[in-house]
């Protein structure tokens, strides 16, 4: 019929189907249609129930082999004992026993030495970052900012009531501030001038012109001139007669822009008449002696270590 | 049509086994030369080797995930530039429009993984059943001695096949050398063991019993291609034109009132999703060439010209019908469309490779403390500060110096060093905490905050980058 001798197609001399024509025996439809496409109702392939099946057998080995079954004190245990609290308890221990020839050698090391051994002074500060968390935030709060409006100082500055080297952290967090628990305790003493009628209302207000101004705060001179004698008087023995401080008592520096309970003059004024004091556990009883190097070590790379 | 008058359709089917008959042809060969290849390619890859110095791998192509590295020859991606391999993704996306507007459904028959395992697995069968007559009648028969044997030694076969997939697959996580000793010592990683053992279960799976129904019930795939596809996209169909009305040779000889179509079936037997083509274009259809190499070689047997079945646009049907010159290929192929998605893959593609050849070996990343926001000392100098990481992407250990730059109040110090100068380990990065300080009585001092730009560069060289940020004052 057609000449292939050039395997051209030509198109021969009859009728063709109509393409539109569908070849194929179409399924049934669902009867749904949308838009005049309808939907075909072709059967599901049998190995999608097979699965579905297998998946139920599975639930149930799954109820035997591990916790499933809520009871009304504890899940159904499995026989496999499995447990994930179980298993975070081993992995923990599993940390501490690698960390564990850290924190002998942060005790067998002075103080001083641990920032020249870099691998340790590492250890040290994440170790000391998830201690300060857990048991310094509250107060000091996460960033070591402290909180002003309750006096927690700031460990992120330079000033520091009780010193800033490294010994004189660590044995803060040792020992703490003005607590019972310990006789080594940090403590400090100021007396309340104004409640105790040690001081006038008039003298006080004199006193604090003078404490604003040796900080170079806004302050009246006259004032403030009456008040360097009762500060030379009352204050000076612990505060410095300049108003530097003194870490071996406690006593705050005056003359600096930090202030432990706010530098205004209501602050300051309700420090003098009321007298006021910070309190802080001793970490001695609480924290292995490692965990308290290391969280010392953390505090003194925050910025303010002396 | 009313459903009442029928009996309701099953709910569940039952697969019906395909056996493609053996095929010669071009499209045949050219799929066996692509199969060598791409398998070559996935075997070979891993052990190819690559010098890189004495601290880092010196394997060519690896996803090092336990140190988040990934190598490929002189190019070493870090996490913090996955930018790439989203890039290469969207090229990925953007080449699948492409070839699918031009070519149909080229991928599916002729690369997919799924259609060469497939295809290899199909051989396999072959050598040890037979060709599809043969297998039929294997698959009939009860269970026998020779049953036993065959399938036993066919299913044999297969798992090792997908055993080495499985177990080449890993091969570009780690050193190969080293786990493939490792791997047979029983020294390896359990995942790595797992890993092989779940690559294999799916190859033997996929590969040997699951087959077209992969590309029919779990692949996205057919769906956005077909989507792809316009009336140029060249794709494989039926003249139905030429072969309509279909009858059988009659003694031999072709009825003159028949069209070419002798059906035969030669095109449903050899297909591997077990369709008729001369339905025209389904879902099912993975394009892979089969039923045009079957047709070709009756319609040489008949004396009738090829390409009952062939490659062509849907549009050629009527063209050609109506007795014209179908369109040239190249015509149907470059369309705007198509243009379209080549200057877009391109234009990615060389904007990657520039970029890659552009970008720095060095890498800083700027977070600053904002709890608290700024500190104020003793003498009143405000103090900020800032987590900076710094990335050495590079084989040797480097000295990087930090300055500022922008904001002439400020001065800068990093905790636990004398200078600001900080060595960063090969291949290493390093956390540093820097601190700007703003004395007394400068703007920066009082201002809310005020911007500056952190430098890093490496000592002696050229190489530096920046990043802006801002410095935050007592805002007083």
């Amino acid at each position: 019929m057609a000449d292939n001798s050039d395997n051209k197609v030509k198109p021969p001399s009859r009728q063709y189907p109509d393409p539109a024509v569908k070849l194929k025996q179409d399924p049934p439809t669902t009867g749904h249609s949308w838009d005049g496409i309808e939907e075909y109702d072709n059967p599901m392939p049998r190995w999608w129930v097979w699965i579905f099946i297998i998946t139920i057998v599975w639930s149930v080995g799954y109820w035997i082999a591990y916790p499933a079954w809520p009871g009304i004190q504890q899940a159904t245990s499995g026989v496999l004992g499995y447990s994930s609290r179980a298993n975070v308890a081993t992995e923990i221990a599993e940390f501490e026993a690698r960390n564990e020839q850290f924190f002998v050698q942060l005790v067998d090391t002075d103080l001083g030495e641990i920032r020249d051994n870099d691998e340790l002074q590492r250890f040290a500060v994440n170790a000391g970052a998830s201690v300060f968390r857990a048991q310094c935030s509250q107060c000091h709060g996460t960033g070591g900012a402290g909180v002003q409006a309750a006096g927690f100082p700031n460990l992120l500055n330079d000033e520091w009531l009780w010193g800033g080297t490294l010994e004189d952290i660590h044995e803060t967090i040792r020992y703490g501030i003005r607590n019972e628990d310990f006789a080594e305790a940090r403590w400090s003493e100021m007396p309340a001038f104004g409640r105790d009628g040690l001081l006038t209302e008039e003298e006080i207000d004199e006193t604090v012109h003078f404490v604003l101004s040796l900080s170079g705060s806004d302050h009246d001179a006259d004032l403030a001139l009456a008040g360097a004698e009762h500060f030379e008087i009352n204050c000076a023995s612990c505060h410095g007669d300049g108003g530097e401080g003194d870490y071996f008592i406690g006593a705050p520096a005056l003359n600096t822009q930090v202030w432990l309970y706010g530098g205004s003059y209501d602050a300051i004024y309700e420090s003098i008449y009321y007298s006021r004091f910070g309190v802080m556990p001793g970490f001695a009883n609480r924290l292995r002696d490692a965990e308290i190097r290391a969280v010392a070590a953390y505090v003194h790379q925050l910025g303010g270590g002396q | 049509m009313s459903s009442a008058d029928q009996t309701p359709p099953s709910l569940y089917a039952k697969r019906e086994p395909i056996f493609p008959r053996r095929v010669k042809g071009s499209f045949r060969t050219m799929k066996w030369w692509l199969l060598f290849l791409m398998l070559g390619i996935y075997y070979v890859i891993p052990w190819i080797r690559w010098d890189r110095g004495p601290e880092m791998p010196n394997q060519a192509v690896l996803l090092d995930l336990a140190n988040r590295r990934f190598f490929f020859f002189m190019v070493e991606i870090w996490p913090h530039e996955f930018y790439f391999v989203a890039g290469l993704l969207i090229m990925a996306g953007i080449g699948l429009f492409l070839f699918t507007s031009a070519l149909g459904r080229v991928w599916c028959g002729y690369a997919c993984p799924q259609t060469v395992w497939t295809d290899l697995y199909i051989q396999v069968e072959r050598w040890i059943e037979g060709d599809r007559n043969a297998r039929l009648r294997l698959h009939r028969k009860p269970w026998d001695f020779e049953k036993i044997r065959k399938y036993g030694l066919k299913w044999t076969v297969w798992f090792l096949i997908g055993m080495a997939t499985g177990g080449a697959w890993v091969f570009y996580f780690a050193d190969a050398p080293t786990l493939f000793v490792d791997l047979f010592t029983g020294q390896a990683h359990p995942v790595a063991y797992i890993t092989v053992l779940i690559l294999t279960m799916t190859t033997f799976l996929f590969g040997g019993f699951f087959r077209e129904q992969v590309c029919i019930y779990a692949c996205p795939w057919p769906r956005i291609q077909a989507a792809m596809m316009d009336e140029d996209t060249i794709t494989i169909d039926y003249r139905h034109w030429r072969g309509e009305p279909r009858g059988k040779l009659k003694k031999g000889q072709l009825d003159p009132n028949q069209g070419d179509c002798i059906d035969c079936l030669a095109c449903v037997n050899v297909c591997p999703m077990g369709i008729d083509i001369r339905n025209g274009q389904q879902m099912e259809c993975i394009t892979c060439g089969l039923c045009i190499d079957a047709c070709d070689e009756v319609m040489d047997r008949i004396g009738k010209p090829r390409g009952l079945v062939a490659y062509m646009a849907l549009s050629d049907q009527e063209t050609e019908q109506s007795g014209n010159a179908p369109k040239s290929v190249w015509k149907h192929i470059f369309r705007p469309r198509t243009i379209l998605y080549t200057v877009l893959w391109a234009g990615i593609g060389i904007a990657l490779i520039v970029a890659l050849f552009i970008r720095a070996d060095l890498d800083m990343s700027v977070a600053p403390v904002r709890n608290p926001t700024h500190i104020v000392l003793s003498d009143g100098t405000v103090r900020n500060v800032y987590d900076i990481r710094l990335r050495n992407m590079y084989h040797e250990p480097r000295d990087f110096v930090m300055s500022i730059t922008e904001n002439p109040d400020l001065h800068m110090s990093i905790e636990g060093e004398p200078g600001t100068q900080v060595t960063v380990g090969p291949d290493e990065q390093a956390l540093l905490r820097v601190y700007l300080t703003a004395p007394p009585g400068t703007p920066s001092n009082v201002a809310e905050s005020s911007p500056v730009r952190i430098w890093a560069s490496i000592a002696g060289g050229s190489e530096r980058v920046y990043s802006d940020t801002v410095f935050n004052g007592r805002n007083q």
